[in-house]
């Protein structure tokens, strides 16, 4: 368990909803809900939920830590948003479900090798090194997440295409040497580290 | 008699001139039905129109009119002549706009009209227009039996409408449950918190109110009368008894709450564990502050169980939602929540029901974070620390919570005196001589409310689950007991504001009860009507059918066992006239004879002619109309049918029925309203009569040799309108499989 995990159970003990309600995005909009079910009736990806978006916010106030955060219910969201349009208590279904998933990585209980979770990871450590996309490197390191076989294999498969973006100048092969930044790739740092802070204060995470 | 001048009214407007030919039916008016006058008019229902009759009336001395226009539901402003007795003989739905058109259609479509004619004159000769019966002595005041919050309501507002109010009350208090409460359930907007419940203040207006005279620890010893003079006898605690003569009676005798000793699984009796009455106590002596329990401690966890006792499918416990208990819940929680909001309530509910504004409340607590759990209960354990073991039903998993406080969300049971059909076996088993049902007779009679001397026992008749009296689907405070009104929960589940427009409701239709009284007309559904019914008791064999059929109690008996009339609880529907196998009673407008005359009235095709007739009575509340619908539809149906419209299915006399065959008929179709639970009636119990006494016809058919398919009874909506259509048709096309009636001929 993190130490920030360990701290979350600590100070909210037995009140997960208070909890929720403190640290996740629109999580103070969890106690309106209804119960009708509309949003697990209306998402396109229902059938491959664990547990439907009416399902987490019942286990929210039951008080089911565990098997919330756990969860990789809130990481099949794909943002659609008809739960959103349809929902008769205008909860904002979508940001309460990112919100528990980005809660629940933070501290570091989200489900191992979820593929939403780790491709967010993936995204986002190359999007903040540089303050842009590496395309070359973001593709390669999804390819090569499994290992070197299936690396190999993945990007065989792709050729083709690599091959077309080369070609047509879409791809710069020199990109792979870490590729270009922003400019004050400094400040930039910064900004994030300051955001970062901001966040962590505000959602508890400060030691 | 010699006095009576009939005349008769054709019109040839709305294209009924083009279709028939008026002069025919002028002839068939003058010569079969005997009129005195008869004119043909291209629009009767114009201003010159009406004043040719209007001129015959006043210049001719014509006492009897029968319009032959359009149905006897349409221009009924224009066909208004007070003091002549008339009838409606139905050329335009009836006949225009439901007979085929064309040519090849001519032959029948005139042979109807003319029959409408023979009927339409026939009836009229038999009918004479009603004087009514003016009281002069009819009481105006109104008693209010209950002094909770619908009868205090009911009360007030006969008060303010002027009228007076005796209101009785048990106990030594004005108030009832209201007064019990700590606060009541938002009914201003924005809905978002309790409201004051103001019980203390609207007793002591009424106790203010010169209008209103008030009997507290008093009950009611006997009721006797009728609408316009009820004479109540008001037992008082010191045993004096005082007789108040009123006009009408409310009763909001309201309920009392389900008692939780009979849920020992749900902790009913257990410490800790109280009822939604229970907490309203802890609350008022809590008195704003922590509420507390018996034991002192302050209360920091509360769950609340919903529908304790009740939509119980098991027959143990009360079967229907009580419907302002999810409400009182809520209202509940918010005391623990907004004395201090780290309280922690939940209320675990199965199907959480706000009727009126309560969804602005329900979220207005969940915004002050109670927690909403859909689970089932399935065991309570009361004690220092309570639990509640249920079923999750959403997560589909048993859990258990922890509380120092349970509420059993309970339901109402309503105070409606005892139930008729536990009476009358016990009456009869008691005249029979059976000791025991005459002592249980005596403890019955002593747990009635109103204590009525009628001869259909003490109090009204209960509908469902044991609540009072009610036409649930048409009218509401209409119970079988006219000029008595159900008011407030006594009559269905009900939350205060509910109860205090119902009360509200109540009291207007007391008013009108008291009014129509005096006036000698009938109240609800035939409102104003004059006429009521006369028997003549010489030919009467005392067989009591009117007296037990009556579905509104108006027959008493006397000691030699002849029916007597009470005609201010006469609601003119005719039943009585309907069972009377002797057929000794009759309305002056409608009655035996008048409808006798028109089944008779028309002409019956020899056999070889292959044009059947098949009589159509109708009940003219929702059949007749429906028929008209038809017409205004323009849906075609046989032009062998003859429709005869009756005030309820309940006033049909077998009699006409057997004339009907008689005569030639090859068959006879009722159309009434829908019977049983889900009735829609408007005499409650007419159309189940009819039913009923038509499942009997059988052996009469079988003596005259005829098939049992030549009677048919159907329910029908007033929205049936193509449904009657394909009922008439279709068993037109039956008879004719059948065949044409042996009995032809014989007439």
């Amino acid at each position: 368990m993190s130490t920030a995990n360990q701290a979350a159970v600590e100070r909210y003990r037995n009140n997960f909803l208070k909890e929720v309600e403190a640290n996740v995005e629109e999580g103070h909009m969890v106690k309106m809900c209804m119960q009708c079910g509309v949003c697990a009736g209306s998402c396109p990806l229902g059938p491959h939920w664990e547990h439907s978006p009416q399902k987490i916010f019942m286990m929210i106030r039951a008080g089911k830590r565990d098997e919330v955060l756990g969860s990789d219910s809130m990481f099949m969201c794909t943002s659609c948003y008809n739960c959103i349009v349809r929902c008769p208590r205008q909860l904002p279904i979508t940001h309460i479900m990112h919100g528990l998933a980005n809660y629940a990585h933070r501290l570091g209980i989200a489900p191992k090798g979820q593929p939403t979770r780790e491709f967010a990871t993936l995204f986002w450590n190359n999007l903040t090194k540089k303050g842009r996309v590496n395309e070359l490197t973001l593709t390669l390191r999804h390819y090569f997440r499994g290992g070197l076989v299936s690396g190999i294999k993945e990007a065989l498969a792709m050729q083709g295409v690599g091959l077309g973006l080369l070609k047509a100048k879409r791809l710069n092969p020199m990109e792979i040497f870490g590729g270009h930044g922003v400019k004050d790739l400094k400040g930039f740092h910064a900004i994030i580290a300051k955001a970062k802070e901001i966040e962590d204060r505000k959602k508890g995470f400060t030691a | 008699m010699a006095d009576n001048k009939f005349a008769a009214y054709i019109c040839s407007g709305c294209g009924i001139g083009d279709a028939m030919k008026v002069p025919q039916l002028e002839a068939i008016a003058k010569k079969e039905g005997k009129m005195a006058v008869v004119k043909s008019h291209p629009f009767l229902c114009n201003a010159e129109g009406v004043q040719m009759i209007k001129d015959d009336i006043a210049n001719e001395a014509v006492t009897h009119v029968c319009i032959a226009a359009c149905s006897r539901r349409a221009k009924t402003e224009a066909f208004q002549f007070d003091g002549v007795a008339m009838s409606r003989a139905n050329l335009r739905e009836g006949v225009l706009w439901v007979v085929a058109a064309g040519k090849d259609h001519d032959e029948v479509r005139q042979e109807m009209a003319a029959d409408y004619i023979r009927m339409g004159c026939a009836e009229v000769k038999k009918m004479t227009q009603p004087a009514g019966n003016v009281k002069e002595s009819s009481s105006k005041r109104i008693l209010v039996v209950g002094g909770g919050m619908s009868g205090m309501t009911a009360a007030l507002e006969i008060a303010e409408a002027g009228y007076e109010a005796v209101l009785v009350e048990k106990t030594g208090a004005l108030g009832g449950m209201a007064a019990k409460l700590w606060k009541r359930q938002p009914f201003k907007t924005p809905y978002s918190a309790p409201q004051e419940v103001d019980a203390g203040e609207t007793a002591a207006r009424v106790a203010a109110n010169p209008k209103i005279k008030l009997y507290l620890n008093s009950t009611i010893a006997e009721t006797s009368g009728a609408p316009g003079r009820f004479v109540v006898k008001v037992a008082q605690e010191s045993g004096a008894v005082t007789d108040e003569t009123v006009g009408a009676i409310v009763q909001a005798t309201g309920f009392t709450t389900y008692d939780t000793a009979k849920l020992p699984e749900l902790g009913g009796g257990q410490p800790n564990v109280v009822d939604q009455a229970g907490l309203e106590a802890m609350a008022k002596a809590a008195n704003g502050g922590a509420i507390k329990r018996a034991d002192g401690k302050e209360v920091k966890s509360v769950v609340f169980v919903q529908c304790a006792g009740q939509r119980d499918d098991t027959g143990a416990h009360l079967s229907y939602c009580s419907g302002h208990c999810c409400g009182t819940s809520i209202k509940q929680a918010t005391y623990f929540k907004d004395q201090n909001p780290d309280v922690d309530t939940v209320i675990m509910y199965q199907d959480l029901r706000v009727p009126g504004m309560g969804e602005d409340f329900y979220r207005s607590a969940q915004e002050r974070g109670v927690i909403f759990t859909k689970g089932k209960a399935s065991r309570v354990a009361g004690g220092d620390t309570c639990s509640v073991t249920f079923k999750d039903l959403i997560l589909d998993d048993e859990n258990t919570i922890a509380a120092d406080l349970v509420v059993l969300a309970t339901g109402q049971v309503p105070n409606a005196g005892v139930d008729l059909e536990a009476w009358n076996p016990v009456v009869t088993a008691a005249e029979g001589g059976d000791e025991a049902a005459k002592a249980q007779r005596i403890v019955m009679h002593g747990s009635s409310v109103l204590k009525l001397n009628y001869r259909q026992g003490p109090d009204m008749p209960q509908f469902k689950h044991g609540f009072a009296d009610s036409h649930f689907i048409c009218f509401p405070y209409e119970t079988r007991r006219t000029g008595i009104y159900a008011a407030g929960p006594v009559r269905r589940p009900m939350d205060m504001l509910q109860a205090t427009d119902d009360a509200t409701g109540a009291a207007l239709k007391a008013i009108q009860a008291v009014e129509n009284a005096a006036l000698g007309r009938a109240a609800h559904p035939r409102s104003g009507d004059l006429s009521f019914p006369k028997a003549r008791l010489e030919g009467c064999t005392q067989c009591k059918r009117c007296t037990v059929e009556c579905p509104f109690g108006a027959i008493d008996e006397d000691e030699k066992r002849f029916p007597v009339f009470n005609e201010e609880r006469c609601r003119r529907c005719g039943t009585c006239m309907g069972a009377c196998p002797v057929r000794v009673i009759s309305f002056e407008n409608y009655s035996v004879d008048t409808v006798g005359s028109q089944v008779k009235a028309i002409e019956v095709p020899e056999e070889d002619e292959e044009k059947p007739r098949i009589l159509v009575l109708a009940c003219e509340n929702d059949a007749y109309p429906a028929l008209d619908m038809a017409g205004l539809a323009r849906l075609n149906y046989s032009a062998f049918v003859r429709v005869i419209p009756v005030r309820c299915l309940g006033s049909v006399n077998t009699i006409w029925i057997t004339d009907a065959l008689n005569s030639g008929y090859d068959g006879v179709m009722m159309m009434g309203c829908k019977k049983g639970d889900e009735y829609q009636c408007h005499f409650v119990k007419g159309s189940e009569l009819a039913h009923y006494r038509m499942s009997k016809i059988g052996d009469t058919l079988k003596q005259m040799g005829l098939e049992p398919e030549r009677v048919v009874t159907q329910e029908v909506a007033i929205t049936d309108n193509a449904r009657v259509v394909k009922l008439i048709n279709d068993y037109v096309a039956e008879l004719d499989k059948l065949g044409p009636s042996p009995m032809k001929g014989f007439g």
